[in-house]
């Protein structure tokens, strides 16, 4: 199908995933172009970029560890900041990526193809960003082993009432389950890599990474069961980390936090970043590698979508708080949030509402869903209002709490800012050695949902 | 390569409508050991096989609930049973509190366990050396193409009818597949020496490195060295370069009460006994006149050093003398010194002092005795006994 943003799309049938009449031996050569082609000019000076960024945050980091982190800006009654605010906003960026490789793959949604591969990754980075921020808050990272339950020296054992037990056996259980179905999603594209490469040195690495992979259908049977079973578990996983990482916020009794609207405030407030950052990194990707054929205008219109939707419930929740705040009768609670909106830290309250609420109403119009230049201003003002969500929820509860006489101003220092911009790099770093080094779509799920690569006299859509 | 035995005769296809009807002809003539190759799984290719449904399920299930068990026998047994904690009010066994965690290890062990048992058990992964491995038929069946093929392994197995049975349903292309070659890797083979060696040396380095080194190194040497002035050390901020400082003359510490009587043989007057013999009193006593008083007068007061007479022997304390002074003048003694014996002002405090001599009391009386008191003590057992 010829997709012009002139021809009217008819959305009552459904949109060919891969355009252009691409051959299943094109997708191969599109998708594994960037790791067979020697890399240009672009990929050094964005590698050269990241790694700049990836490099200030580890001097800021060492920094962080020789003095401990009194070189932030954490003081009473701000004791958490810029920390926790990222680490939670790194977490929620990761929740796309298994929303869409998990729940739309269990919602049979054949679209997912083109980008699961790529958010599943980006789950995996951003994961990995977010970890980064809970064990530096500790102040002493090489005693992170306490956190888990095994028998030690002093008899004592972990407080499994406390959510930040909970914490750390979520994320930890996010990033393996992530892991383990991204490399799974793997195996086969690595034993295809493998047949295809003409290096003996990419061989032998593609043929350990494939462990031996042989395209059978009698392995492709139990794929597919362990597939579903994995996507069976990874859905409700999901929703229960930012579950869990609202729960650091609404098991205490501190006004702003203490709601039990959090964890479906969260959860859709995770999706609705991380589509956003998933369709940020996509916009380059698909012109970096010539993807535009596999993942197209009607993938990035259709994430679009997600985000208007999931823009919306987080407006929902932020009516919501003020409601319940009014309704509750509480005088602290009504206080809060009035500060929240008119008080020291209304511009973060108001760039929150602006990026988060208001700026993505635009999707409504088709035009906009399918400009590439205007969706991406959008979930780049998505990502900083998620961003200032965090620091909202965050430091405008600290700052001003019961006791007048404790109030206080929290700012942050250039070690903070230092540690934020280093984890942009750290995830934008690994974003591009991962598409340089793995195939960033999937080759054998785009290869199946092309058009005549099922059988035709079994029927249609009676399986994925 | 063919003088090694035929493993499997293979044909490919380009159409997954022609691999289907094929493989379904394959399977209804009776053939077991044959399998199908292709880039991704095609619909209906179970049926067409006569697969039964795949067991994985069970795994899943037997681990995941293995998880939740684990999760809550850990939490269970951690804090009501090795080590309970009244933790925010909640029963020892707070179930709402353990879900969370039950949850997650389900999830982690169904999940991982299923992808490891499926790895290893069902695919008995890693296998690169399968002979359909760098064959142009595993290349084509990566990229776009179809295959089937049949194990000359199988019972049925016949090259010609199944040559005839490929081309009736269309095969692009049809491969004899042949056994690889044997390869032996010998256990003792230099190669392999080296690397388990520098495995070897590269663990021990990074091992004595990391315990011998590193843990005293800032910052992970748990703050052994800080910006501050410990008792002992040079100071380079004080001119006389002392750590510890003196106090100022006439400073008098926390909770210091001067005795006035210091100094005299005989003093001029004496305190009096602050201190009721109560029981807590006389055990407090008693253990202080055992530590410091008894090396030279006895356990019981009698005088009895212990010193074998290194020391000079201290009168017993059961003379009339001692039984007929005061308690502050005997306070007097302790805190000032009489004679051979030192003050212990410095290493027993006020009560203390006053608790030895009330507990000195009771020896006394217990070593003199009158009749009545005698009568008075047996009134008391008795009627204690009722």
């Amino acid at each position: 199908m010829d997709n012009k943003e002139n021809i009217a799309l008819d959305y009552r049938y459904e949109l060919p995933v891969v355009e252009g009449n691409l051959k299943k031996s094109d997708i191969d050569d599109l998708i594994a172009a960037p790791l067979e082609k020697k890399a240009n000019k672009n990929f050094y000076i964005s590698l050269a970029l990241s790694g700049t960024a990836l490099l200030i945050g580890v001097v800021c980091i060492a920094t962080t560890l020789f003095n401990g982190i009194g070189v932030w800006g954490n003081n009473q009654p701000v004791g958490w900041a810029f920390d926790i605010v990222n680490f939670v906003f790194w977490v929620g960026i990761g929740h796309a990526g298994t929303l869409i490789s998990a729940i739309l793959f269990l919602f049979r949604q054949r679209w997912r193809t083109g980008i699961a591969r790529f958010a599943e990754a980006m789950t995996i980075f951003a994961v990995m960003c977010a970890a980064l921020f809970p064990v530096l808050h500790t102040g002493r990272p090489w005693l992170a082993g306490y956190l888990f339950p095994y028998p030690n020296q002093n008899g004592l054992w972990i407080n499994f009432n406390s959510p930040l037990v909970w914490d750390v056996f979520a994320v930890s259980t996010y990033f393996t389950v992530s892991l383990v179905f991204w490399y799974i999603g793997l195996i086969p594209d690595f034993a295809s890599l493998r047949d295809r490469t003409l290096s003996k040195t990419k061989k032998i690495i593609y043929s350990i990474l494939s462990l031996g992979w042989r395209h059978s259908h009698r392995q492709w049977q139990h794929y597919e069961k362990a597939y579903m079973l994995l996507a069976g578990f990874a859905t409700p996983l999901v929703l229960s980390v930012h579950t869990i990482v609202s729960f650091d916020f609404a098991v205490s009794v501190l006004p702003g936090w203490h709601t039990t609207i959090f964890p479906p405030y969260f959860v859709a407030g995770a999706i609705f970043s991380g589509f956003a950052m998933v369709v940020t990194v996509l916009l380059f990707v698909r012109k970096i590698f010539h993807l535009e054929q596999i993942i197209t205008l009607n993938h990035l219109e259709k994430m679009n979508k997600v985000i208007l939707a999931t823009g919306m419930m987080v407006g929902y929740a932020y009516a919501m708080e003020f409601f319940m705040a009014w309704y509750s009768g509480v005088p602290t609670e009504q206080f809060v949030f009035i500060n929240r909106a008119f008080g020291p830290y209304a511009w973060a309250y108001w760039i929150m509402i602006s990026c988060n609420v208001l700026f993505p109403q635009l999707f409504w119009f088709k035009k906009i869903r399918r400009s590439t230049t205007a969706m991406l201003v959008i979930v780049i003002l998505v990502n900083v209002g998620m961003w200032f969500e965090r620091f909202v929820i965050i430091v405008t509860s600290l700052h001003r709490d019961f006791l007048p006489s404790s109030w206080g101003m929290y700012s942050p220092t250039l070690i903070d800012f230092g540690i934020l911009l280093g984890s942009f790099g750290l995830f934008f770093t690994l974003v591009i050695l991962f598409t340089k080094s793995m195939p960033a779509v999937s080759m054998s799920e785009v290869k199946a949902v092309t058009e005549g690569a099922q059988p035709q006299h079994h029927g249609v859509s009676d399986h994925e | 390569m063919n003088n090694n035995p035929l493993f499997a005769v293979a044909a490919v296809y380009d159409n997954p409508d022609k691999i289907i009807s094929a493989v379904t002809k394959i399977a209804n003539s009776g053939y077991r050991k044959f399998d199908v190759n292709t880039p991704y799984p095609l619909h209906g290719m179970d049926g067409a096989m006569k697969l039964k449904s795949s067991k994985l399920g069970f795994i899943t299930l037997f681990f995941g609930l293995t998880g939740a068990a684990t999760a809550l026998l850990l939490a269970w047994w951690t804090l009501s049973v090795d080590y309970p904690l009244i933790i925010g009010g909640k029963p020892f066994f707070a179930l709402p509190a353990f879900i969370p965690v039950t949850f997650e290890l389900t999830v982690l062990l169904a999940t991982v366990s299923t992808v490891i048992c499926m790895l290893t058990f069902f695919f008995r992964f890693p296998a690169n050396s399968y002979p359909i491995h760098d064959t142009q038929y595993m290349k084509d069946v990566s990229g776009d193409k179809f295959g089937v093929y049949v194990e000359a392994a199988d019972s049925r197995f016949d090259l010609t009818e199944l040559t005839i049975l490929f081309n009736e349903t269309g095969a692009v292309r049809i491969d004899q597949i042949y056994l690889p070659a044997k390869e032996v890797y010998p256990l003792f083979q230099p190669k392999f020496l080296w690397f388990l060696f520098s495995v070897f040396v590269i663990t021990s380095i990074i091992t004595y490195f990391s315990l011998n080194k590193l843990m005293y190194m800032e910052p992970f040497d748990w703050m052994a060295d800080q910006q501050k002035q410990s008792v002992q050390k040079m100071s380079v901020f004080y001119s006389d370069e002392f750590g510890m400082r003196t106090p100022v003359k006439g400073t008098v510490a926390r909770g210091f009460i001067p005795y006035k009587y210091l100094g005299q043989a005989v003093p001029s007057d004496t305190m009096k006994n602050p201190l009721p013999p109560t029981s807590s009193v006389l055990e407090l006593g008693k253990k202080k006149f055992l530590t410091f008083c008894s090396p030279c007068h006895g356990n019981f007061a009698d005088g009895d050093s212990r010193l074998r007479g290194q020391f000079v022997n201290p009168p017993s304390l059961h003379t009339s003398r001692a039984r007929t002074i005061t308690d502050g003048f005997i306070y007097h003694i302790i805190t000032n010194g009489q004679n051979a014996m030192p003050s212990y002002s410095s290493q027993v405090t006020r009560e203390e002092r006053w608790s030895i001599i009330n507990y000195l009391r009771v020896l006394q009386k217990a070593k003199n005795a009158s009749d009545a008191d005698l009568k008075m003590a047996k009134k008391e057992s008795v009627s204690d006994g009722k």
